[in-house]
């Protein structure tokens, strides 16, 4: 059954009870969807017992999702779960070691997996502009705004606060880890962050390495000066905006005329 | 005035004497915030950057009055600090951390809910940059500088979106009455529609902007309390028209999981609410201009 369709088109057929947090939920309710649904008599036990089943197990998995679909009665009247998923809350995996330990490596992508390992928030999009960014809002915004300015992302990625010289490098390198990857955009507006810890984190890799890629670094906040003055000393063929706008337009030229 | 916080606000710290929360608060009591004490239990009797520190939030609030709240506590231990401070007679709460368990913060609401609506703490947050007053008080850990003091309330999901938004509105010499960050998680202590009432009501606010993104029915809410109840002009930005249907982008809270949840449907029924919608996130100052100019 395709439940979304079902929430669109005819929300009356979905039935919900609402469950106090701090008493969980009660047998009358697991009786009350039982009932709602319909079934024979001998069928409703068995269902109001699964009901409050999946509930104990999404409590006590922190799951953000728990769904059966198709649940089926068969002309015995048993009640089975053909098909299940679950999410979990990725916040609360320290106290729930039984589900971290169900994490298969080989079904992610493998940049998001060496992403998580540095702390750092990956999403593989399928654009050209590589993305470096602090804040997931700001990220968003500044993806929305490469759009804008004629380019197509190729990453989100949240560097966090507290962004050392070395989260900076090891987010290039992750962000060039992908082919497709034709230009980059650095954009930090630093509260807790400083700007000049990202130029260092910058103007470390380019010493190291060489990127044959434009790269365009917009710096804002705390210690701004400080930052731009490492990239400019640097000597490093490093392209510098002022606002994000600024940045989001430079790159998607650079990466123009790159091509 | 401003709303949650101005100059005379006594405010508590709690996690004061950790690594992050020491910094923080002393950028608070730099920036001019009255902050009367700490909270780190097992430290108590001792002084933390010219405070004193005691165990418990109640202590604490017994005796210094303590009003207000910022919580500095590792994500496992959060949940129990928020409910501390709501315990304890404190009237307004931020916490900041990121992290913490969606189960815990249904536990926290429904807490804090469980006093009468006159007594209840207001939380905001967590995962935000916290709240600033700007040239009166800052609880929070946003760079202080980049906000001017003025007439526009600015209530954001990002933090540091609302760090541009702010300074692209100073950039054009338009100030703020009071920033709230809400935070980034699915469950937050206030909703866009909780601190828009209050900057409603707020006699030095004219106007607000409201910065959000994608996921969860937050921004259609704030659309329908501004088409009932909102007098004062309101204008709005929403982050992630680019996101795809299915991910977590970065926040727990920020996926689109159901129709209405993308930025593209948010924008148009912002706009249906007579809303004006930002265009781009460069265009928040401006767009911010234009609804003041049309007052």
């Amino acid at each position: 059954m395709d439940i979304e369709k079902v929430a669109e088109e005819t929300p009356e057929k979905i039935a919900k009870i609402v469950i106090d947090p701090a008493v969980g939920m009660q047998a009358f309710q697991s009786r009350q969807l039982a009932f709602t649904l319909d079934l024979p008599n001998e069928a409703v036990g068995v269902a109001s017992r699964a009901v409050m089943k999946c509930y104990r197990a999404f409590r006590d998995t922190d799951a953000n999702l728990l769904e059966i679909n198709p649940l089926v009665l068969t002309s015995d009247n048993r009640i089975l779960a053909i098909d299940a998923k679950m999410t979990f809350d990725t916040n609360a995996l320290y106290r729930r070691p039984e589900i971290f330990e169900f994490r298969d490596k080989t079904q992610e992508d493998p940049r998001e997996t060496i992403a998580a390992e540095h702390d750092l928030s990956y999403i593989g999009l399928d654009g050209n502009i590589g993305c470096i960014i602090n804040g997931a809002g700001l990220a968003m915004a500044t993806m929305d705004m490469i759009q804008h300015a004629g380019g197509e992302p190729a990453n989100f990625l949240d560097i966090g606060g507290g962004a050392s010289s070395e989260r900076v490098a090891t987010s290039i390198e992750l962000v060039l880890s992908d082919k497709n990857v034709e230009a980059i955009l650095i954009n930090i507006f630093a509260g807790i962050n400083r700007c000049d810890w990202v130029a260092q984190g910058i103007v470390d890799l380019l010493n190291k390495r060489d990127i044959n890629v434009p790269l365009v670094v917009r710096l804002s906040g705390t210690n701004v000066e400080k930052g731009q003055k490492i990239l400019k000393d640097s000597g490093k063929k490093v392209i510098t905006a002022e606002t994000l706008a600024d940045a989001a337009h430079k790159v998607v030229d650079a990466w123009k005329s790159n091509r | 005035m401003s709303i949650f916080i101005d100059e005379k606000t006594p405010v508590l710290v709690q996690g004061i004497t950790g690594r992050i929360g020491s910094f923080h608060a002393k950028e608070m009591i730099d920036y001019g915030t009255n902050v009367v004490a700490g909270v780190t239990p097992g430290k108590g009797g001792m002084t933390h950057l010219g405070k004193p520190v005691f165990n418990t939030v109640q202590e604490a609030v017994e005796a210094t009055g303590a009003e207000a709240s910022i919580v500095f506590v590792p994500p496992a231990y959060a949940g129990d600090g928020i409910m501390e401070a709501a315990e304890s007679g404190i009237k307004y709460c931020v916490s900041i951390t990121d992290g913490i368990p969606t189960h815990d913060m249904i536990r926290v609401k429904r807490y804090i809910n469980s006093a009468k609506p006159e007594e209840r703490m207001i939380l905001t947050g967590p995962n935000c940059a916290g709240t600033i007053s700007p040239g009166r008080a800052m609880m929070g850990i946003m760079p202080g500088h980049i906000y001017m003091q003025g007439k526009v309330g600015l209530i954001g999901r990002s933090g540091t979106l609302g760090y541009e938004a702010a300074s692209q509105m100073k950039e054009l010499g338009i100030g703020i009455s009071t920033a709230v960050g809400i935070g980034g998680d699915p469950i937050n202590g206030s909703s866009f529609v909780e601190i828009l009432k209050h900057f409603e009501s707020d006699d030095e606010t004219q106007a607000v902007l409201i910065i959000g993104e994608i996921g969860g029915p937050q921004e259609a809410e704030a659309a329908e309390y501004f088409q009932k109840n909102m007098k004062k002009p309101m204008a709005a930005y929403i982050a992630g028209l680019t996101a795809p249907t299915g991910r977590q982008m970065g926040h727990a809270g920020a996926i689109v999981n159901s129709s209405g949840e993308s930025a593209a449907d948010k924008v148009e029924i912002l706009k249906d609410a007579g809303i004006m919608v930002s265009p781009t996130p460069s265009d928040m100052g401006s767009t911010v201009k234009k609804l003041l100019k049309g007052m």
